[in-house]
């Protein structure tokens, strides 16, 4: 009895130590591709194997540009609610104008990045997932590492870079999507001008407010490419290992995403 | 003839479980070796490892002279220019035409210009008789093609070693033996020296110089094919003759299986 009371404790802490060990391991994973990345960035050219200018605008134009238009039109629905919650809270205290402020300062620092992160999570984590993992199961990833091809700088590096300047770009034109949505109800609902709306806007927000939601999207865009890609390597097992990882990126990204963005958000206000 | 790969006491493990037992062989240049067993009896795995895509437990791997087990990050760059694999799947890259795809090494290693290389690759792609076919998607092309392209892409920057896995898995008996006349020929035009892993033998014999048995992990025997065919060996005359493994059972490990104790 004594045996079968104690068993139950021992198999969960060894399964908590099992977690434990996966994490670290994964984490020491992101580290070091994040540090080859950086390697090849930086001495690829010194190696003559460097890192395609062209590759990474590709992969600019397949994150960036094709996401733009679902971005805007989610962007702009976020804008529209804020001011739809924003214009029913203060109309309680008679306050309604004030609505400006909390739309404003909610969407730079907090929403533009974080649906950004999201969406791209979304559609671009999982198609890295897939495209690396489909490659790895077609050995196209072995066959580029016998033709003397490293796969992070061939692979990795562009996506790398792509992520880390269209994202912050994206997390922009989501801030601007997102006010020009709260700009358009508040004319609808209260008559406030446009120019009175973009006036208040940029009487409320510092650079600090941007730039704190552009540096929260470059801590989103190396997220979502670390796990993307370390998921996509990972796949074992054909289409169901696939489909596993795939998933696992795209759930995992936006778990990091919102815990990270809990944390930034926790240190940068505490002042 | 000197050596142009050279394999001693190579052992490998997945995890706990032992794959290759002291492996040891040696293919001289010039020369086609092919590397023949049944499934799992580690060929696929000694590839790997000849390929340096895994790292052995022990024993060394020399190819054209250097130990791929201790050479350093450069080194084995260097020395995989001189390689050329063709993969079983082809392992061509999807979203390139075969002309691209080809080409990607030249553009990799070299620093010519994109008229020069896509001339070299349409060579290429003249030797494996894709002539014309360059501006294709991998998508488009049947299997046999596709084995043909990989081969193209593995000789683009006439390599001196050059490896094959399953050239013939999946390929009709037609399309296969002019897969064995192409391997033949890039051997006799090129002095490349070739392993081939398969367990088709009727390929193997046609093309082997030398053949090398392969059994869990060990190496049975290795010699000319006529050897081979004579060896009486039981296990090698097993696989020859396509008979099933009689395997002794061992009472208490069964029934130890069976209940899971």
């Amino acid at each position: 009895m004594a045996d079968g009371g104690q068993r139950p404790f021992v198999d969960a802490l060894e399964r908590l130590g099992q977690i434990c060990v996966c994490l670290v391991e994964e984490f020491g994973y992101y580290l070091a591709l994040c540090i080859e990345c950086i390697y090849w960035l930086g001495w690829g050219t010194l190696r003559r194997q460097p890192v395609r200018f062209s590759a990474a605008v590709q992969q600019m134009v397949e994150i960036g540009l094709a996401g733009l238009p679902i971005i805007f039109m989610l962007s702009f629905a976020i804008g529209v609610m804020l001011a739809i919650q924003g214009i029913h809270t203060l109309k309680q205290f008679g306050a309604q104008t004030q609505v400006v402020l909390g739309i404003a300062l909610s969407v730079t620092r907090e929403f533009g990045p974080l649906m950004t992160g999201i969406l791209v999570a979304g559609r671009s984590g999982s198609s890295l997932a897939a495209r690396i993992g489909t490659m790895n199961i077609n050995q196209e990833i072995d066959a580029l590492r016998v033709m003397g091809i490293n796969p992070v700088r061939y692979l990795v590096a562009p996506v790398m870079v792509a992520m880390l300047v269209m994202m912050p770009l994206m997390a922009l034109f989501a801030d601007f999507a997102a006010l020009f949505g709260g700009a358009v109800f508040c004319k609808l609902e209260l008559g406030l001008s446009y120019r009175a709306f973009w006036d208040q806007t940029s009487h409320f927000i510092g650079v600090d407010d941007i730039m704190q939601g552009l540096a929260k999207s470059g801590v989103f865009a190396l997220v979502v490419a670390l796990v993307g890609v370390s998921n996509g390597f990972s796949v074992a097992g054909g289409a169901e290992g696939l489909g596993r990882a795939t998933t696992r990126a795209v759930v995992l990204s936006i778990s990091y995403i919102v815990l990270t963005d809990m944390m930034f958000t926790y240190f940068l206000n505490r002042a | 003839m000197s050596a142009a790969i050279e394999v001693r006491a190579l052992v490998t493990h997945y995890g706990p479980r032992l794959i290759l037992d002291h492996v040891s062989l040696t293919v001289a240049a010039g020369e086609i070796m092919v590397i023949m067993g049944g499934s799992g009896s580690g060929k696929s795995t000694l590839l790997r490892h000849l390929l340096g895509l895994n790292a052995p437990t022990s024993g060394s791997i020399k190819l054209l002279g250097q130990d791929i087990t201790t050479t350093t990050p450069m080194q084995m760059h260097a020395l995989r220019k001189n390689m050329g694999v063709s993969f079983q799947s082809g392992a061509l890259f999807g979203s390139m035409s075969v002309l691209e795809n080809v080409m990607l090494p030249l553009r990799e290693h070299t620093r010519l210009d994109e008229q020069t290389m896509a001339i070299m690759a349409r060579m290429k792609l003249e030797v494996v008789r894709l002539g014309g076919l360059g501006d294709l998607m991998p998508a488009q092309l049947s299997g046999g093609m596709i084995k043909r392209a990989a081969l193209a892409r593995a000789i683009v920057m006439d390599p001196k070693l050059l490896f094959f896995d399953e050239p013939s898995a999946g390929l009709d008996p037609v399309v296969s033996a002019e897969l064995d006349e192409l391997i033949l020929k890039l051997r006799d035009s090129m002095q490349m020296s070739i392993v081939v892993v398969t367990h088709e033998l009727d390929s193997a014999f046609k093309i082997a110089d030398r053949i090398t048995v392969l059994d869990r992990g060990k190496i049975l025997l290795a010699g000319t094919a006529l050897e081979v065919r004579n060896s009486s060996n039981e296990r090698v005359q097993d696989l020859l003759n396509r008979r099933p493994r009689q395997e002794e059972i061992d009472a208490d490990a069964y029934l130890r299986r069976l209940t899971g104790g």
